[in-house]
């Protein structure tokens, strides 16, 4: 007797096959989609939000495209997970770790298909991952030792990095600006010490890095323009009216007098607090919260610079790089840090007006600006920069250092091909699919340029037979070249995060039997 | 539907809507029920074992959990069928006892059912059957404290416990690194057991996850972490041998549960009362001050005001940590709980050698680590994974590993795994079946049968031909009169689960057969289903 009913309403379940398929196909449909836009020739996404306004987004990165789709199928959803994390962790090869897992489970579906265990399948990919691990490792370069050398490797990665976005036209200039400005951080990773200022206007070359600090708001009416040798105060306090804080406190008066005494003693009240920053011998004074004409005006006499609605992170950042304490009240001014700064000055970028502090303390702080045709581009070269930033950011941490164009996967495919000789039984099929898989990156790269990719592969791979080869494709020229002569590098950190998630997540996918999916929840505003 | 007729031939009306429900009597019914509980077994049965499959599962939200966790599938699997929910109930309730073995306890209940639904067929009464089970469960459970061995560990060889461990991961998706997570729920729960009187909170043991890194980057922290960061972004990022005070009370003024107002009609009232708010701030903190905290842990909020003086005293301070994870921090750091700050000594601040705040990947997440604290006793499990999937089967898989670390402390028997078990109860039940007397002996029989199905599922996950693996191992087990043969289901090469190291619970294989004949007996007990029909 079958059972009619034992899901609720609109819950569904796939078993077995069926269920393995539809995890197959959805994966690779998600790969397939970015696989175009991988490589210095890899082509952009347009995406169009579903929200108001119908915002467009012009992209490569894979991380963004893939955070835009509304996906239904749930495998697709472990890989745009993976692509998220790539992204969260080291910044960079967000498009390649969904690929190469794409790519996995094109091949362990044609072993599986061909009456190979799944879980055969995944011992198999578990063995051929260790062994690509280590061939990355032997392969390293660590220039950590050598500055000058390390600072090339830098511009190297940072430029490979550049070269898939849009900013490839200009990646020398970009890869310097991001170098430069990691490299001020002396080691931290603490990317949340460069700011980055997009302005429309002027072209991407324009862009440039600042040492000192731009804070993108207005100073207020008649307050100096230009303070040299600035004591800043940072805070954030109520500048509006204070509110007396004690719960249930409420003004209550009997006739006209009374409320022009009240209001007094408020405005007495503020230009108390007023002076008492003045006490700390402040020239310029910078509110998170918002500040009334009463005591900006205050301020103005006393010939101090107030700049009220900094954002919590402008605020932050600015404690940070002026070294002064972020202050809420204003009773200590003798034990009372305040920022320095060299100068303050208002600067003009493109039509707008900002407020540049140079010479602050702390030399680690910089500003790029990026400059560009459209709120588009600059959205877009923003992304860019932050991949380049990141990725260069943990190879200060981790300095170790691979070839880049297709070398890696190719060193990593020969090795996973001799394991596959050597082991025994119906794992080598899973680890020779693995080294096929690897192979497929290099592909896609030379397929997304136009070139011949069977032809240039092959090459490769016999080249990659002889001992220390640096071949890789040379998407320029189109033909295989050596990249060590060319300096394409990219960072062992972020090559084994591509290698390790991607494996990973294809053998989440692969273990999978069944799919049980529950009713969607109702929601009342359907589109 | 069976109706009853007065004698002028209308229907009694005995349900409220009768005409509107369905109504399945007598065998029926009891086929219906048996079927939809088997559905469910089979839905589980592929998961079973070290070379089980994995569900994927998506929830209303979307969301998709992977996992072969049984307790976990069928809590997230939407069933509506009121058989079928008994089963979950089966599976959640030996996750709340024993916390493994979720999967296996839903396959044995469904191989009982089925062996039961054959001797419907044959006319045997279902009560008969019941209590047919209900004996050879007995037998079951006396033969496996009599196949069991209780074996030695101490704090020193902790070597038994982490095999066991293993044992239980091995079947996840974690059994990449099995030996080095064993390692750590054993550690875990070694540090907070009470081995005097084999006790173990496992309250006190937090499993914490945060998405990115490796899943070898997964630590054991002896003290607490949180997900939060320093209030003030200036407060020092690690603090030495802090001093910790507890609080549950807003650094905010005060807000009296009686409605009240303060009026303020004059200058004077509005200038009191400004000074009496200030005041108050610097009393708040003056007081954590005098007490000599160096570590200010808070469950609620903070006035700007009150943050910046804090800061300003140096006072670094953690706002809205949450009840759970503050508890957690008293009893680590030896602390108590403060709810006002009147009531602030320092006999009630909390120690911990100590604190810092630690940041990961590119992003800005940070998380606040209190470590070498007073009281060593609560540990936390920090997971790193790949993707938040990975995390969340980590810590499920990690929770079963604790769990069973936890029942071994308690009770130190185990019996072996791989099936072995099983097939040693199915041969000691089937030679007890000759000696009763009546029908319930088929029904012994039958249990007996359904024992295999355990071994039989674990065969058939790894690729091994079922009947003739099972037949084999069961020969070998008479033969050799050696209850620790059992399916060999990662191609070692032996069958004898002693070598493999390969152990399981005595109480938690006790638990799967006995809740399992609780539930299957219920199951046939049931003769009539009346449910509201279609709408």
């Amino acid at each position: 007797m079958a059972v009619d009913k034992l899901f609720k309403d609109e819950a569904t379940e796939e078993k077995g096959e069926r269920a393995r398929m539809a995890s197959f196909v959805g994966a690779m449909a998600i790969a397939d989609l970015v696989k175009a836009t991988l490589g210095p020739k890899g082509m952009d996404k347009v995406l169009q939000s579903t929200g108001r306004g119908r915002s467009v987004t012009v992209t490569n990165d894979g991380a963004t495209i893939l955070k835009s789709l509304h996906i239904d199928n749930p495998a697709a959803k472990v890989l745009v997970d993976i692509s998220k994390v790539q992204d969260d962790e080291v910044g960079d090869g967000t498009t390649s770790v969904v690929v190469l897992a794409g790519e996995l489970l094109r091949e362990a579906e044609k072993l599986v298909a061909a009456k190979i265990h799944p879980m055969t399948v995944i011992s198999g990919y578990r063995m051929a991952a260790e062994c690509a691990r280590n061939a990355l490792l032997q392969r390293v370069m660590d220039n950590k030792d050598d500055a000058e050398r390390f600072k090339a490797d830098l511009m190297k990665i940072a430029m490979t990095t550049l070269s898939s976005k849009i900013l490839s036209q200009d990646k020398e200039h970009f890869a310097k600006l991001a170098v430069d400005a990691v490299m001020r951080l002396k080691g931290s990773t603490n990317l949340e010490a460069i700011q980055i200022i997009k302005k429309p206007g002027g072209s991407l070359k324009d862009s440039f890095i600042d040492e000192g600090f731009i804070l993108d708001k207005k100073m207020g009416i008649g307050q100096p323009k230009r303070i040299e040798n600035a004591k800043i105060l940072v805070a954030n306090t109520a500048m509006d009216t204070d509110k007396v804080k004690i719960y249930g406190a409420r003004v209550r008066v009997d006739s006209m007098s009374r409320v022009a005494q009240i209001e007094g003693a408020e405005k007495e009240k503020m230009k108390e607090k007023v002076q008492k920053i003045i006490a700390h011998g402040t020239n310029c004074f910078v509110n998170r919260q918002l500040i009334y004409n009463f005591p900006e005006e205050l301020f103005a006499d006393a010939g101090i610079l107030a700049i009220e609605h900094a954002d919590f992170d402008g605020i932050e950042r600015l404690a940070l790089v002026t070294g002064g304490e972020i202050a809420s009240t204003f009773d200590n001014p003798e034990s009372f840090k305040l920022g320095h700064c060299k100068l303050i000055e208002e600067i003009m970028i493109g039509e707008d007006k900002l407020i540049h502090f140079s010479g602050v303390e702390m030399g680690q702080a910089c500003t790029i600006v990026l400059r560009g045709a459209s709120f588009h581009v600059l959205d877009e070269a923003e992304r860019s920069l932050h991949d380049a930033l990141c990725v260069i950011s943990q190879t200060v941490v981790d300095s170790r250092v691979l070839l880049g164009g297709g070398w890696p996967e190719m060193v990593m495919a020969k090795e996973v091909d001799e394991l596959a000789r050597r082991t025994p039984g119906k794992k080598s099929h899973a680890i020779e699919a693995f080294s096929r898989a690897l192979q497929a990156i290099p592909t896609t790269i030379a397929d997304n340029a136009g070139l011949d990719s069977a032809e240039l592969i092959s090459q490769l791979r016999a080249e990659h037979h002889k001992e220390g080869c640096t071949a890789g494709i040379d998407i320029l020229s189109g033909a295989v070249g050596g990249m060590e002569k060319l300096g394409i590098s990219e960072s062992f950190k972020v090559k084994q995060a591509v290698l390790l998630s991607a494996t990973e997540a294809a053998e989440m996918i692969l273990r999978v039997d069944e799919i049980i999916t529950c009713a969607p929840r109702k929601r009342e505003d359907r589109m | 539907m069976a109706l009853a007729f007065d004698e002028f031939g209308r229907p009694f009306i005995l349900i409220k809507d009768q005409e509107q429900k369905t109504r399945l009597r007598g065998l029926d019914a009891q086929k219906a029920n048996i079927s939809a509980a088997k559905a469910v077994a089979r839905i589980l049965r592929t998961s079973l074992g070290p070379k089980g499959m994995d569900k994927m599962l998506q929830s209303p939200d979307g969301e998709v959990t992977i996992t072969n966790d049984g307790a976990t599938i069928l809590e997230q699997m939407d069933v509506d069928n009121q058989i079928a929910k008994l089963m979950v109930e089966l599976s959640r309730s030996q996750d709340y006892e024993i916390g493994d073995g979720t999967t296996g306890v839903v396959v044995i209940a469904g191989a009982l059912l089925e062996q039961a639904e054959k001797l419907l067929e044959c006319g045997i009464h279902p009560i008969r059957i019941a209590e047919g089970y209900e004996m050879a469960s007995r037998v079951a459970v006396e033969h496996l404290e009599h196949i069991s061995q209780k074996f030695e560990f101490g704090t020193t060889n902790i070597e038994p416990l982490v095999q066991t461990c293993m044992t239980t991961l091995s079947s996840k998706i974690v059994n990449r690194c099995k030996r080095p997570l064993a390692e750590i729920a054993v550690k875990a729960v070694l540090a907070v057991a009470d081995l005097e009187r084999k006790d173990v909170n496992l309250d006190l043991i937090k499993v914490e996850g945060k998405v990115g890194g490796k899943l070898e980057d997964t630590e054991l922290v002896y003290g607490i972490v949180v997900d939060k960061d320093m209030s003030h972004p200036q407060m020092p990022k690690q603090i030495e041998n802090a001093k910790i005070a507890i609080l549950t009370c807003p650094f905010e003024p005060p807000k009296p549960k009686t409605k009240h107002k303060v009026d303020i009609d004059t200058v004077e009232k509005f200038q009191t009362l400004r000074q009496q708010e200030q005041k108050y701030f610097d009393d708040m903190v003056q007081k954590c001050k005098d007490v000599g905290a160096t570590l200010v842990i808070c469950q609620w909020g903070f006035d700007d005001e009150a943050n910046h003086l804090l800061m300003h005293r140096n006072l670094p301070a953690v706002r809205w940590v949450g009840g759970v994870e503050l508890e957690l921090i008293a009893i680590a750091t030896g602390g108590r709980i403060v709810p006002r700050f009147q009531e602030l000594t320092p006999e009630k601040l909390g120690k911990a050698g100590l604190v810092r705040e630690k940041s990961f990947g590119t992003t800005k997440d940070r998380m606040l680590y209190i470590e070498q604290c007073a009281n060593s006793r609560a540990v936390t499990i920090f997971i790193r994974g790949g993707n938040k999937m990975m995390i969340e089967e980590t810590k499920r898989s990690l929770h079963d590993a604790l769990c069973v670390a936890r029942n071994l402390i308690c009770n130190n028997s185990i019996v072996y795994g791989g099936g072995s078990a099983e097939i040693s109860c199915s041969v000691a039940v089937e030679s007890a079946a000759d000696r009763y007397p009546g029908v319930e002996q088929y029904a012994i029989r039958a249990f007996a049968d359904a024992l295999d199905s355990v071994p039989m599922a674990l065969a058939e996950n790894s690729g091994l031909q079922p009947i003739e693996t099972l037949s084999a191992v069961k020969a070998q087990q008479i033969k050799e009169n050696n209850p620790c043969c059992g399916i060999d289901c990662n191609d070692v090469g032996t069958n004898d689960m002693r070598e493999q190291n390969v152990f399981e619970t005595l109480i938690g294989k006790q638990q799967q057969i006995l809740l399992a004949t609780q539930v299957v007996k219920m199951i046939l007990k049931i003769d009539d289903v009346i449910s509201p029909s279609e709408y």
